[in-house]
């Protein structure tokens, strides 16, 4: 019986069910003596800080407090990219609203809050600049005066890639298909802020940092890096995190401020995010406009694409990934999986001064499917073919393919996913009902959206992107203990995925052992391999990529143990039922007993075996794509511009599920927040840069009532790509729910002429489309 | 600034607890910091996400709205208070079994109000429950599984 395929219980659960499970926040309010940090921090978007003035003796640490501490700035090894900055506090400028320029320590976050407010910074404000196309106007001010940018006014990357032949698709086209595609600005917004705790041994001099993160051993290496002292000085825990999606991958500032005041004072210093922090200044996403066109013949094939994706970065990139992350993924991966030899593409990122961007579930994906879909759905509508037929025509369905960027995609099922997605709707009965709802003077429209979601980034992947610092590749340690229990040590740092439980499937099949046996550690520098952590669905590709190769060799050596015990060749021996035993007999010995031997009698091992049952292994892929096909239906009330969702199915390819559970719990989440994205979430700041949508009175995560349904059926396509077949799930529903949700309110509101191509597609939006439409119908405004 | 502070003593999960706050203080700092109890989380404290629910004199509350000195005379219920030794809860054992969790952060206030709904409606409809779930958020799950979870438990509960 394998382990792998079945819906296990998560043995992450039992804990956290009990209020048991140690985040951050508790893990702070558990240690006693712990003092607590509050951030002072800009309240404009841009000006020159004059001076920063604090009540007579407050422990207030500003820039000057920490005279050796150096800028954070990632890098991309390219001619297109300028290099940004970041200083942990602002010292001499600030640039977006609520940048840090000061941090307080007191008894208790209150007193620290209380103090905060009492320091007067004097900023001398100066005209921001919000929109990243108003930033590229040479008169517009610049975010960081001084440095020098050869491509533009605030242009610090411009990214140009074409094929030869663009031009002549164009003039040989039927009908050309020009969009403006909008994603505003949004927030990940995990339901537990960012925190961490710095606690400076002073006996030792080491410091550790036990923080809500998805990357400890980088967070680390960055640490070191910033405030110049050796590695080995630093741990960094992660304890249970409560939901990341991006959010808590790049190093904070605050992080680092919070070590370097730690380390000065010698002490336990926490920060723990307040929500409307969190909305102004952690990380924000999205923010992403396509001007895209589309050349098409008669049949409706694609000839030719275009694009010039601009991506309002912010005011400072993040680290590691940087901002290139956004428009250079979105310029590698928007033809999707759609059949395409033409194509050219120009991708800038533009500072502003907004708060700073990094990368949230589906990163560019949620917006390049939207650019596609929403570009196949136009056209069919353009050239009256159907929206299911043009998609069909223009999908990939030989494999090997190669974009016209040259990625390759591996097999998948794209054509087979929307077949399915047409059937499970019943789109033909749709379509009746469709129609007499119309007649009833209602708006009801079903939208499609397929994707292929590129996951298990290895580093040849991120070589591609000429990133100074290049993820990829992870490791895991594996040792059988001599009761013959094993330790899975991973790089990886799940944070909600139940990964532990789904590795020790995993492992559990490859040993002979049960999955309970397996305990996976994880989130500890100073107990677990260095890899990159959690990510970019990549988690079961690669860290179960080299949990799947770690335990081959594990098995491999359990095996010649066994077989020199038994006098029987290792390559007759089989695992199973916690034993080792020769195939076709019942002569074996179990695997405590192998376990004591290798451990406690190794001179009984096989030379020139070393004792102990301890290997390691790394998996580095190249990448693979999993796939699906979202189908939305809605209904559209003109009156008030309220979308509701009738029905959302998912046919999903996410390659071998090791615990459908959890891959359909993931997929579930994804589109939740695909329908957030698409519905409700924006973060919305008046023309002097205030955050209007500071709370989530206003920042609008969708409640158990606006959530339908989600219907999945689950299709498996393995390929080689990844070695354990399974290809990654983490993101898929995030991205392809927005571009499903928005076709079908363009289909509902076909009647009008209403093509809805800017997300989210709020009320008062949906409401504003439907006006315009009917005052050029009815030549007067209603 | 930092105010006088004032004693009381709460009653959680049916044990005392003595404790000198400041009148600002709220509820849920109070567990977390004097009581020892973290299960609570927050997630807004301003009200909205649920996460800090806690059930005082059994009906749910906003624990990051409520102010400690405001309980005294209450009986709290928190997270911690659900199983029964090792013995789940059927609503945290429903959670398990129908994957109602993946971070487990909005857990404790999802357990909590579901708990306080169940034990005072058991025969309560889809319909309603589904709104009175949706006074809290979860970021992870999507609901799908939350829901599922709670029809499982007031189905056990009431049997
Ligand atoms: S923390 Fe109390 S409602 Fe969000
Ligand atoms: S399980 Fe993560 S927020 Fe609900």
């Amino acid at each position: 019986m394998r382990w792998t395929g079945r819906s296990l219980r998560r043995f992450e659960d039992p804990a956290l069910v009990r209020g048991l499970g140690r985040f951050v926040a508790d893990v702070a309010d558990q240690h006693r003596g712990t003092l607590h940090a509050a951030f002072v921090r800009s309240p404009v978007p841009a000006g020159e800080i004059r001076s920063i003035e604090a009540p007579p003796g407050a422990p207030v640490l500003t820039a000057e407090s920490f005279p050796g501490i150096r800028t954070m700035c990632a890098r991309l090894d390219r001619p297109d990219f300028v290099a940004l900055e970041t200083p942990v506090l602002a010292s001499d400028a600030v640039r977006h609203p609520g940048e840090p320029v000061a941090l307080v320590v007191a008894g208790s976050r209150a007193e620290a809050e209380d103090l905060a407010e009492q320091v007067v910074v004097d900023i001398e404000a100066t005209r921001p600049v919000l929109d990243a196309t108003a930033a590229t106007d040479p008169d517009a001010p610049t975010v960081h005066a001084g440095l020098d940018m050869p491509m533009g006014n605030n242009v610090v990357l411009d990214a140009r890639f074409a094929t030869e032949g663009l031009e002549a698709a164009f003039e040989e086209a039927d009908e050309i298909v020009a969009l403006d595609i909008r994603a505003h600005r949004q927030n990940a917004l995990p339901i537990e802020a960012r925190g961490a705790l710095a606690a400076h041994d002073r006996g030792t001099g080491r410091t550790t940092l036990t923080a809500a993160n998805q990357m400890p051993h980088m967070l680390r290496t960055a640490l070191a890096d910033i405030l110049d002292i050796g590695e080995a000085e630093l741990r960094v825990v992660t304890p249970e995190v409560g939901g990341a999606f991006g959010q808590k991958m790049c190093v904070p500032r605050e992080y680092v401020a919070l070590v370097a005041a730690a380390r000065l004072l010698g002490a336990t210093i926490a920060w723990i995010e307040d929500r409307s922090e969190n909305l102004l200044a952690s990380w924000h996403s999205r923010d992403h406009s396509y001007l895209l066109r589309g050349a098409f013949n008669r049949s409706g094939m694609l000839l030719g694409l275009d694009a010039d994706i601009v991506c309002n970065i912010g005011a400072y990139s993040n680290y590691p990934v940087t901002f290139g992350v956004e428009p250079l993924m979105a310029m590698a991966e928007l033809p999707g999986p759609y059949r395409l030899s033409q194509y050219r593409v120009r991708s800038r990122a533009v500072t502003t001064n907004m708060c700073p961007i990094a990368p949230y579930r589906g990163v560019s994906r949620p917006v390049l499917t939207l650019a596609m879909e929403r570009l196949m759905d136009t056209a069919a509508r353009r050239l009256d073919l159907d929206p299911v037929e043009i998609r069909r025509a223009n999908l990939v369905s030989e494999f090997p393919y190669s974009m016209p960027t040259g990625l390759p995609v591996d097999p998948g099922s794209y054509v087979e996913t929307l077949d399915a997605a047409v059937e499970a709707l019943d789109l033909e009965g749709f379509r009746r009902r469709q129609q007499q709802a119309a007649a009833e003077g209602r708006y009801l429209g079903v939208g499609f959206s397929v994707f292929g979601e590129r996951t298990g980034y290895g580093t040849p992947a991120f070589a591609a992107r000429a990133m100074e610092i290049t993820p990829g590749y992870e490791t895991v340690q594996l040792e059988m203990n001599p009761s013959g229990d094993v330790t899975a040590r991973i790089g990886a740092s799940p944070h909600g995925q139940g990964l532990a439980t789904a590795l020790s499937q995993l492992l559990a099949d490859e040993l002979g052992v049960e999955p309970r046996q397996v305990a996976v550690v994880h989130g500890d520098t100073d107990t677990t391999p260095y890899g990159w952590g959690t990510f970019a669905s990549r988690s079961m590709v690669i860290a179960g990529g080299a949990a799947k190769l770690a335990a081959e060799r594990l098995a491999a050596q359990l095996r010649e143990i066994a077989a020199h015990h038994l006098e029987a060749s290792p390559d007759d021996i089989r695992l199973e039922d916690g034993s080792a035993v020769v195939a076709g007999t019942s002569v074996g010995v179990t695997l405590p007993e192998i376990a004591r031997i290798a451990h406690h009698s190794s001179h009984l091992l096989p030379a020139p075996m070393e004792p102990g049952l301890s290997v390691s292994a790394t998996y580095d892929p190249g990448g693979t794509f999993s796939n699906a096909c979202h189908a939305a239906v809605v209904e559209v009330d003109p009156d008030t511009g309220h979308v509701r969702l009738e029905r959302f199915v998912v046919i999903a390819d996410a390659g071998l599920e090791v615990n459908p559970m959890i891959v359909e719990g993931q997929i579930h989440g994804g589109v939740t927040q695909g329908i957030a994205n698409a519905l409700y979430e924006e973060l919305v700041t008046d023309d002097d840069g205030n955050l209007l949508t500071a709370s989530l009175m206003d920042f609008l995560p969708p409640t158990v009532c606006e959530v339908p349904l989600i219907e999945v059926t689950h299709v498996q396509t393995i390929t080689d790509a990844s070695i354990t077949g399974a290809k990654g799930v983490g993101e898929g529903g995030a991205i392809g729910a927005p571009a499903a949700v928005l076709n079908a309110i363009s289909d509902a509101l076909s009647p009008l002429g209403i093509e809805v191509d800017e997300m989210p597609a709020t009320p008062s939006r949906v409401r504003e489309l439907i006006r315009r439409a009917q005052s050029t119908t009815t030549g007067g405004p209603t | 600034m930092s105010q006088r502070r004032v004693e009381l003593t709460l009653t959680v999960n049916g044990q005392r607890y003595e404790a000198a706050v400041e009148p600002r203080k709220t509820l849920a700092d109070t567990l977390r910091e004097d009581c020892g109890l973290t299960g609570t989380h927050l997630g807004c404290e301003h009200g909205v996400c649920g996460a800090c629910t806690v059930l005082v004199d059994d009906e749910p509350v906003r624990s990051c709205l409520m102010f400690a000195v405001q309980c005294g005379s209450q009986a709290i219920r928190t997270v911690e208070g659900l199983a029964d030794g090792d013995r789940l809860h059927p609503i945290q054992q429903a959670f398990w079994e129908h994957h109602g969790l993946q971070c487990g952060f909005c857990t404790p206030g999802f357990l909590m109000l579901a708990t306080s709904v169940l034990e005072s409606r058991p025969d309560i409809g889809d319909e309603e429950l589904r709104e009175v779930l949706a006074s809290n958020l979860c970021r992870c799950t999507g609901y799908q599984n939350i829901i599922t979870s709670v029809h499982a438990a007031r189905d056990q509960m009431r049997s």
